[in-house]
């Protein structure tokens, strides 16, 4: 198999099984424990904390485990929605992830003012407009860094700046999931209160993840209980995915310049190739401001869901924005958003590439892809 | 043989593919996503709610066969939803699973197999697709009491040819005993008897929520022409229904016409629901030629055949049947062989 899905998931990196296996094993205490096995893991625990707050230039009280990527964002917002402070309304943008945007109309629902703001067709948001509708009711802005389906990254330090001038009350949360893997992220110099990240997108493991709260900020838990992680998210906590959390940022920094420099030729090149063989695909992103490892391009004529399903069967993983529970592709929110036609996203398909992503594969992938499209038209 | 088989998640479907694969084709698996929800709420908010995928994907697995969910929501909703309001809203008595099969399930997939490289379509259907010197021939499946021949009147040469009904040469029983002895987990599976998109609700409910617009007041009269009353809207009548008419009239009284330009429901008594024949539209024949003479005729899914003369696009009643309407599908048979197909247009009495 060739696999490039890698913004959906991906496989861990060398080490970090390894290094969460312990936590499953021998030292499989209860964190909050009294016991010498409980102790073992809550110390492993909190060293994965201190190692990841410094990862992402935070403290290590910043740093509130969480099961992935959108439990950060439920918490992210609604914790700060529902928190103490008067302020209510969240203002984020049509292209987030699910988590956000249902977060944020689940909060709709229950009478809080929100607002949705467009974007390009570039996928860019439009910095004064996104500013203009935050106001003194708002407690959360919500902006994507690197978005899942396009690549497309927002100028974070820009929009956190200008919120910050405009309503300096207001907190600005940024899932940046997707970004962990080929971007810089220092908590100081995006400018963020709130920071999305989970580990399975940079090979991590799946369901371990975190949202960075900066010291100070007000947050109603989602998840009540027993009070762990200063009492922001109970639960009893996932050492092993902690561990492997910690070990596998560890690693993704410092394969960081490697990543952005090899990975991205890899990406380019197989998309130089596959538009050079097919020359009516339309990259769905424009160069600038995109990332190093995403390409949604659409194939005109071609049914993306069919197209997918011959590449499953020649051995190539991709995908079409995110699936849904039934497995069918759902129509992309995001190239909607984007100002595509319901037929034009239905034709577009998203490569993604990761850390584990070689030359030769890309270019076995990018034949393939040229043979197919040419058989279905 | 390169075969795509349309899983539903049930038994028959299930057992189609197995077969399939036991016979040593080359075997995919689809299930189609036909509808979201009665509203046809956002994909984000109400999608995924096919748990009937759920079981054909894990038949799938343990099949060990590729496994796909199609997306086919857009085709349903404008080829089936809206036909099936628009129809009730002119007076006529739709069958949306014929017309799933007719719009949306043969003509997409067959028209997409090779797109899929698949050869032939496979589906979990009670009819035997027989081919004979050369031509395919559609019969009525092994279990007379299952048969589905009728939903499958609509299909001719061109399609038959590359669909086949493995399952048609069983009896449920030994459908359920196949899944039984595989450990299928669809093999005690229920059937599901309702119109998918409307469930297990009235069907005038679904319109009420699903196209308020169409329903429409009008009068309620007697077939002599009294005005007995009023309704909300042609939409909740059908022809030949007796509950449910909102008037009291101390003897048993059925919708006996619809006039839709007019809104008008038209009751009468029992008698007064007889008709001799009907215009046929959209007729097709299964081996080519149009069919003149002596046929079986059967307009229910589950109805028994009754005879009947085809003549040109009329079709006359040995003997008056009772509650006809247009949108009905009628099936013409020889014996167990199926010869065509089409659609009610209009009733003589």
């Amino acid at each position: 198999m060739i696999y490039l899905d890698h913004a959906a998931t991906t496989p861990v990196r060398p080490g970090v099984w390894e290094a969460m296996r312990p936590y499953a094993d021998d030292v499989f205490g209860n964190s909050s424990g009294v016991h010498e096995v409980s102790r073992r893991a809550k110390n492993a625990l909190e060293e994965a904390r201190e190692k990841i707050a410094v990862a992402i230039g935070a403290g290590p009280r910043e740093i509130v485990f969480t099961s992935g990527g959108t439990e950060s964002d439920n918490l992210a917002i609604k914790g700060a929605s529902l928190s103490s402070v008067p302020r209510r309304g969240v203002v984020t943008v049509a292209t987030e992830h699910e988590a956000v945007l249902e977060a944020t109309d689940f909060l709709r629902r229950l009478g809080v003012p929100t607002s949705v703001v467009g974007v390009d067709r570039h996928g860019q948001v439009d910095l004064p407009s996104l500013v203009d509708v935050v106001d003194a009711n708002t407690a959360v802005v919500s902006v994507m860094h690197l978005n899942n389906e396009t690549g497309v990254i927002q100028d974070i330090a820009g929009i956190t700046s200008a919120i910050e001038e405009h309503e300096p009350d207001v907190l600005v949360h940024s899932d940046a999931v997707q970004a962990f893997s080929s971007a810089e992220i220092d908590v100081d110099d995006l400018g963020v209160d709130l920071l999305t990240i989970t580990a399975h997108k940079f090979g991590g493991p799946k369901g371990a993840g975190l949202l960075y709260v900066r010291e100070g900020t007000a947050l109603e838990p989602v998840l009540h209980g027993g009070g762990q992680e200063l009492g922001r998210r109970s639960g009893t906590h996932d050492v092993a995915g902690a561990v492997g959390l910690a070990t596998a940022m560890e690693a993704a920094i410092s394969d960081r310049s490697r990543f952005r420099s090899q990975v991205g030729q890899i990406r380019d090149d197989f998309e130089k190739r596959v538009l050079a063989a097919i020359p009516d695909a339309v990259v769905n992103t424009p160069e600038t401001a995109r990332s190093s490892h995403h390409l949604n391009v659409r194939f005109p004529g071609v049914r993306n869901e069919t197209l997918l399903m011959r590449l499953d069967r020649a051995g190539v993983a991709a995908s079409a924005g995110s699936a849904c529970q039934s497995g069918a592709s759902e129509v992309s929110h995001v190239l909607e958003a984007m100002g595509l036609s319901l037929g034009e996203a239905r034709e577009s398909v998203r490569f993604s590439f990761g850390w584990n992503s070689t030359a030769d594969e890309a270019m076995d992938a990018a034949t393939i892809v040229i043979d197919l499209i040419e058989e279905l038209r | 043989m390169r075969a795509l088989v349309a899983m539903s998640g049930g038994v028959d479907s299930s057992v189609a593919a197995a077969l399939m694969r036991e016979a040593g084709h080359d075997v995919v698996g689809v299930t189609l996503k036909l509808w979201s929800g009665p509203n046809g709420e956002a994909p984000t908010a109400g999608c995924c709610t096919v748990s009937d995928a759920e079981d054909a994907r894990r038949v799938a697995a343990q099949l060990d066969i590729p496994y796909y969910v199609l997306d086919y929501t857009d085709e349903f909703r404008e080829g089936v939803v809206h036909r099936f309001v628009r129809d009730y809203g002119s007076g006529r008595t739709p069958n949306p699973c014929i017309e799933c099969n007719r719009t949306v399930k043969f003509d997409r997939l067959l028209n997409g197999l090779s797109d899929f490289d698949s050869e032939v379509l496979v589906t979990g259907h009670h009819a035997r697709n027989l081919q004979i010197d050369g031509s395919w021939r559609l019969h009525r499946g092994e279990d007379r009491a299952k048969d589905q021949s009728y939903v499958l009147s609509m299909l001719t040469q061109a399609e038959l040819s590359r669909i086949r009904l493995p399952v048609g040469e069983l009896t449920k029983t030994e459908v359920r005993s196949v899944a039984a002895e595989m450990g299928l987990r669809t093999a005690d599976k229920p059937e599901s008897m309702d119109i998918c998109f409307v469930g297990q609700r009235d069907y005038r409910g679904f319109l009420r929520d699903a196209a308020p617009e169409v329903f429409e007041p009008g009068p309620l009269v007697a077939s002599d022409g009294t005005e007995l009353g009023s309704h909300d809207g042609i939409v909740g009548f059908t022809v030949g229904q007796r509950r449910g008419l909102g008037v009291a009239l101390g003897e048993p009284r059925f919708v006996v016409r619809i006039d839709p330009g007019s809104s008008t429901v038209v009751l009468g008594r029992r008698d007064e629901l007889a008709v001799a024949g009907v215009g046929l539209g959209q007729l097709t024949w299964t081996e080519g030629a149009p069919f003149s003479g002596q046929v079986m005729a059967q307009y229910r899914a589950h109805g028994e055949p009754v005879p009947a003369t085809m003549h040109d696009d009329r079709l006359l009643f040995a003997e008056p049947q009772e509650a006809l309407a247009p949108g009905q599908t009628v099936a013409f048979y020889d014996g167990d062989r199926v010869l065509g197909g089409g659609l009610i247009t209009e009733t003589f009495v």
